[in-house]
């Protein structure tokens, strides 16, 4: 070994430096293996936005249409259900819609765009059952109400705008995805207006 | 924290396994260039282990769905490309590295006494990578996977009695298809990964046991100081961590120009016809093994009866096993050796090379004289090795190693 | 030779070694050209997606890489109701087409990886009139091909031009509707919608190789620089 001495602050600059950008490039090269689980384009076109024609929707009617792997139904409300969704709001948990689960503009009475159309995501916010629509018997479950939403797995209850009742399982109401108008007779479900993904 | 770390060398010898194999760790002070591909070796290893995991995560391993699952990866899986390119580079970066790293053992006779076991195991690994990337190469099901593999399967077929029996085995089915692909899956992805990352664990342990060799072929244990320390070794940390992060930047260097700017490797990293997806109704014009398989496959070619070059084939490998005992001369080093063992040395690896580029070309009758011509001296080398070994007139080898 | 130079050496483009046949024309290309490979993606789409498609190819990705917005994508490009997302399948059932020419018109997604950029140039000006084939034409590149020369109202019609052994060794077009240079523009429009889509990372992968060779080669520097001054321990 040599016995000059040891410039020991050159020693640690270099040595941090290297480490400091060596640091950077490990930090670099785990960039791709963390992004590449990020969902794919074969996942996004799966999840593409959805265009559907709700002209040929009769009163009372739901249909059902896939979204990002999930059921959306869109139901054709009457004036009459529409008016009467005020009348259960102090049975309901979050009649206002406080909690984030639709955007901004569908925070209101109806949860909609449009009054006569519900379009919710189908899947229970208790445990991701899918949720029957009664659009008849519903009284059974609710005295005195005659259409809504009931979930078999675990009883939770649902009104015509997809709101949650008190005392069951389900803590929040269904999901209002985003969606938009393109005209009178169609709905693109999936994106705001103006958006593309 | 000294407290945790001493609490946990209570329970596992943590502290004193690095010391012993890393931070008080003695080696040799004249490392040169060779000395690189051994680390290489490894950093290339686990780029093919984390680059493999993360492509089995969107790889289909079935006839039906393999092609189109490595475009999937190229194209809609984010920094797929990458991922593809970093292990198909690396594959062939392993083999470029593997071959420096035993032109190295051949320069300073690093297989001999104590180190034989040390080489076998060398050797061991070596096999079992060629395996392992024949394996790898059938996984992307274009038409080169196909047929490559139809081929070299359809050669154990020549093995006399067991032949016909055998490649039915391995195949799974009459001929090469998803069957054979699903099982050379699971053998790539899982069990030989674990066999090497075994053998490279002994492979080291071997080496440490009798510590390294060096370029001028001084065993450094026979001088030692006062405190029991060679006194031409210094320790691996930091001396031989600082030096092998030279030797991984200049080798990431080249492998990023490859990965980044010439990813099919002028067509021998990603070859041409495996772009296109494996058609068993259609024979490509012109079968090959990717190039570092080339040198064995001109050796195969090279002799006219098929079990004879299977033979001649297995036989070029499975000789470099006895190679410490072929090599009888007590001197390691090339440096101290006599003109014409520097010659027999040249003259195997040049051999080697024109075979590789032999073995990549079509069969002609030209082609075919010329590796019957460098096959024979390949195997001259070590005939004349043994030959001259015992007789040989050597240098005086110094007591202190040669540094500066 | 010392090391450096032998590195610099396997640095050489040995692709050079690869290439079997020489193919009678080269092409240049460039890829950050999106014009041209926007009109390569009209021709493509117009002259050949009838027969060929391109079954790894997804429209919005090409409509993202060459700066295409999705409506002017939808309404130049894609003709059928596919979605944006969707793959580039040709709509041509491959059964039938195996019975019209022979073989199914082959997948062109990554025919210019396995025939090269120059191969695909020549093929598209390497057709000639012949008379015994059962479309009228055949090809210098790839003898008694089966296809037709769908090209043939742009370039017009190829007479051979025969060797004194009356090999085939060019061609002379009449009567197209564009001169030789515009037919050699589209044709280099199109192979390149081709180099592009066999590979449709490779811009940015060279760009984003610039970027780790800098960086690789300032950590070599500062290896080096940290390796000498602790082997200045070393006697």
């Amino acid at each position: 070994m040599s016995n000059a001495p040891i410039d020991i602050g050159r020693r640690k600059f270099l040595t941090t430096t290297t480490a400091v950008v060596g640091g950077i490039g490990m930090a670099a090269t785990a960039v791709p293996f963390l992004k590449s689980w990020s969902p794919s384009a074969k996942a996004k076109a799966a999840g593409a936005p959805v265009e559907v024609d709700i002209s040929k929707i009769e009163l009372g009617q739901l249909i059902r249409v896939e979204w990002r792997g999930k059921p959306v139904w869109l139901v054709r409300r009457s004036d009459e259900t529409v008016k009467s969704l005020q009348d259960t709001d102090d049975r309901l948990r979050d009649p206002s819609s406080e909690e984030a689960q639709q955007p901004s503009y569908a925070t209101n009475a109806t949860r909609s765009i449009k009054p006569q159309f519900l379009i919710a995501v189908g899947i229970c916010t208790h445990l991701g059952c899918s949720p029957t629509y009664l659009p008849d018997s519903f009284s059974e479950q609710v005295e005195g109400v005659p259409s809504g939403f009931f979930c078999p797995c675990h009883g939770s209850k649902f009104d015509m705008a997809g709101r949650v009742y008190e005392n069951v399982p389900a803590p929040l109401n269904l999901v209002i995805p985003p969606h938009y108008y393109v005209n009178d007779n169609t709905v693109m479900i999936g994106v705001e207006k103006g958006e593309t993904s | 924290m000294s407290g945790f770390l001493d609490w946990v060398e209570e329970r596992i010898p943590l502290m004193k396994t690095y010391n012993k194999h890393v931070g008080q760790y003695p080696a040799p002070k004249n490392f040169n260039f060779w000395y690189y591909f051994g680390s290489l070796a490894m950093l290339v290893l686990v780029n093919q282990l984390l680059t493999g995991f993360w492509l089995t995560m969107n790889y289909v391993p079935t006839a039906e769905g393999a092609f189109a699952s490595i475009e999937y990866i190229m194209r809609d899986v984010e920094y797929g490309w990458l991922l593809r390119y970093m292990h198909s580079s690396g594959a062939s970066a392993f083999f470029i590295v593997v071959y420096l790293h035993m032109t190295r053992a051949l320069l300073y006779g690093s297989y001999k006494k104590p180190r034989e076991l040390l080489w076998i195991f060398g050797v061991i690994i070596f096999l079992v990578l060629m395996a392992e990337a024949f394996m790898g190469y059938l996984l992307p099901w274009g038409q080169m996977s196909y047929w490559g593999a139809q081929v070299i399967i359809s050669l154990f077929g020549a093995i006399p009695i067991i032949g016909d029996d055998l490649t039915l085995w391995i195949r799974g089915d009459y001929v090469v298809s998803g069957v054979t692909l699903t099982r050379f899956f699971a053998l790539h992805v899982a069990v030989l990964p674990l066999v090497i990352c075994l053998l490279v664990f002994l492979h080291i342990v071997a080496l440490h046991e009798v510590g390294s060799n060096n370029p001028d072929g001084v065993d450094i244990k026979q001088n030692k100081d006062e405190n029991g320390w060679p006194v031409d070794a210094i320790r691996f940390h930091p001396y031989y961590t600082v030096k092998d992060l030279v030797g991984v930047a200049g080798f990431l260097f080249l492998f990023c120009y490859v990965i980044f700017f010439a990813p099919e490797g002028g067509g021998y990293f990603l070859e041409k016809p495996n772009f296109e997806a494996a058609n068993p109704l259609k024979t490509p014009e012109h079968i090959a093994p990717v190039w570092y398989f080339t040198a064995f496959y001109a050796m195969l070619r090279a002799v006219p009866d098929k079990l004879g070059g299977v033979i001649v084939m297995f036989g070029a490998i499975l000789i470099l096993f006895f190679l410490p005992w072929i090599d009888r001369c007590q001197v390691k080093s090339i440096r101290y050796r006599h003109w014409y063992h520097k010659l027999n040395l040249a003259q195997f690896g040049v051999s080697f090379v024109i075979l590789s580029i032999l073995g990549a070309l079509p069969a002609t009758s030209l082609t075919t004289i010329m590796s019957q011509l460098f096959t024979l001296l390949y195997f001259a080398f070590f005939m004349a090795l043994w030959w001259y070994s015992p007789i040989e007139k050597t240098k005086p080898v110094p007591e202190r190693v040669i540094y500066k | 030779m010392n090391k450096f130079t032998f590195l610099l050496w396997l640095l050489l483009p040995w692709n050079v070694l690869a290439a079997s046949v020489a193919a009678p024309f080269q092409v240049e290309l460039d890829l950050n050209d999106h014009a041209s490979l926007e009109r390569g993606l009209k021709v493509f789409m117009e002259n050949c997606s009838g027969c060929h498609g391109m079954q790894y190819q997804r429209y919005n990705r090409v409509a993202e890489d060459l700066g295409i917005t999705p409506e002017d994508m939808e309404n130049k490009y894609v003709f059928t109701d596919v979605k944006i997302g969707e793959h580039m399948n040709s709509a041509m059932p491959q059964t039938d087409s195996a019975i019209w020419f022979g073989a199914p018109p082959p997948d062109l997604t990554m025919v210019a990886r396995v025939r090269g950029n120059d191969w695909i140039y020549s093929y598209l000006k390497s057709f000639y009139v012949d008379p015994l084939r059962p479309l009228g034409v055949n090809n210098r590149l790839l003898h008694n091909v089966a296809m037709p020369h769908v090209l043939q109202r742009f370039q017009g019609k190829p007479l051979p031009v025969r060797d004194d052994k009356g090999h085939v060794i060019g061609t002379e077009a009449i009567g197209g509707e564009l001169t030789d240079e515009e037919y050699d523009q589209m044709i280099k429009d199109l192979t390149g919608f081709l180099a592009y889509s066999a590979e449709p990372i490779q811009t940015t992968r060279k760009r984003i190789g610039v970027w780790v060779l800098f960086y690789v080669a300032i950590l070599f520097v500062l290896a080096v620089f940290l390796k000498r001054e602790y082997w200045k321990d070393v006697q």
